[in-house]
């Protein structure tokens, strides 16, 4: 008759660990990216590909999309934004509290791409602060995902205002 | 079957349109502006041309008259199209509409007011439809500047 085997001894592997501070907190912050996907031409298909499960953004930590810019802190500009379109993507931004960062997703985004006429606005930049470009027509997943990698690493640097002497 | 149509619409309107071809599959008629309504009346009734699908213009820059304006219809008894084009000068660029026949027409010379100049004389709602209040110019006419940008929201620095 076997007995049992005993409860293995901690291993001590995961005890505790050793880190800073601000590493810590920027792990932790690197990890909730809640994005505000404002969808407004083809890329969508992209961006869908990507979120769902074959790409899954879920992976880091950017999985739900907030359907309201109040609670979200990554703004993705997905699509061509127009001249007419403007004054909403420039509410929306203004919605969204700090700290926010914001992504061009596609070429348009960027710089308008090929829509350089009377209707199409030649980059959201020229209305709000962009952190990261994404150029492709439309970009393919592995470079959304480098993209938001690339951002996350940013963020796990910056320094959040809760790390102070008191803290 | 599409031939003895066309056939009977040029019988009934010689008098009236300047030219009548048949070009890939398609009645095209040319028409002075101030007989617009002669030949859009008899082509709804008798000869069943229930569907109006678009309305637009074509900018000749160096041509006088500058502007093509073409009306397409179609017909769900017939199955073909007819397409009706009248020529406007730059100086008076005037058409009468055709809401009082089909009122899908309302939207569509909106577009066609705002993109070329064309003025639609009986349409009273000629709002910007896809532009914005305060957009100067017709974006579609070819001496329209290429990249002249019209932002609602003033650039960052």
């Amino acid at each position: 008759m076997t007995t049992q085997p005993a409860r293995p001894a901690p291993s001590g592997a995961f005890e505790f660990l050793t880190t800073k501070k601000d590493e810590f907190v920027g792990w932790a912050r690197k990890f909730s990216l809640f994005p505000y996907p404002f969808v407004t031409a083809c890329c969508a298909m992209e961006f869908m590909s990507v979120s769902s499960t074959l790409y899954d953004t879920d992976r880091f930590g950017a999985a739900l999309p907030r359907f309201t810019p109040r609670q979200s802190d990554l703004l993705m500009v997905v699509g061509t934004v127009t001249h007419k379109q403007a004054p909403i993507l420039k509410k929306v931004y203004e919605q969204m509290c700090e700290p926010k960062w914001v992504i061009a997703f596609g070429v348009c985004a960027t710089s308008g791409g090929f829509y350089q006429n009377y209707a199409a606005l030649p980059g959201i930049d020229k209305i709000i602060p962009v952190d990261l470009y994404i150029p492709g027509c439309p970009p393919r997943p592995e470079m959304v995902i480098d993209g938001i990698m690339k951002l996350q690493d940013r963020i796990a640097r910056d320094r959040h205002p809760i790390i102070n002497e008191k803290f | 079957m599409s031939d003895a149509v066309f056939d009977r619409i040029r019988e009934h309107l010689a008098g009236v349109v300047e030219e009548a071809v048949v070009a890939h599959g398609t009645l095209a008629l040319l028409v002075e502006p101030a007989r617009l309504l002669e030949v859009v009346r008899p082509l709804k009734d008798p000869f069943g041309f229930d569907m109006f699908l678009d309305v637009t213009a074509v900018d000749w820059p160096v041509r006088e008259p500058r502007f093509d304006v073409v009306w397409h219809f179609y017909s769900t008894r017939h199955f073909v199209r007819v397409r009706v084009k009248t020529r406007v000068p730059l100086a008076d660029p005037t058409v009468d509409t055709l809401v009082p026949f089909y009122g899908s027409a309302r939207y569509m010379e909106r577009e066609c007011h705002e993109m070329y100049g064309i003025a639609f004389r009986g349409n009273d709602d000629l709002r910007p439809l896809l532009l914005y209040e305060g957009f100067e110019g017709h974006p579609l006419r070819k001496d329209y500047p290429k990249r002249k940008e019209q932002p609602l929201v003033p650039y960052r620095k």
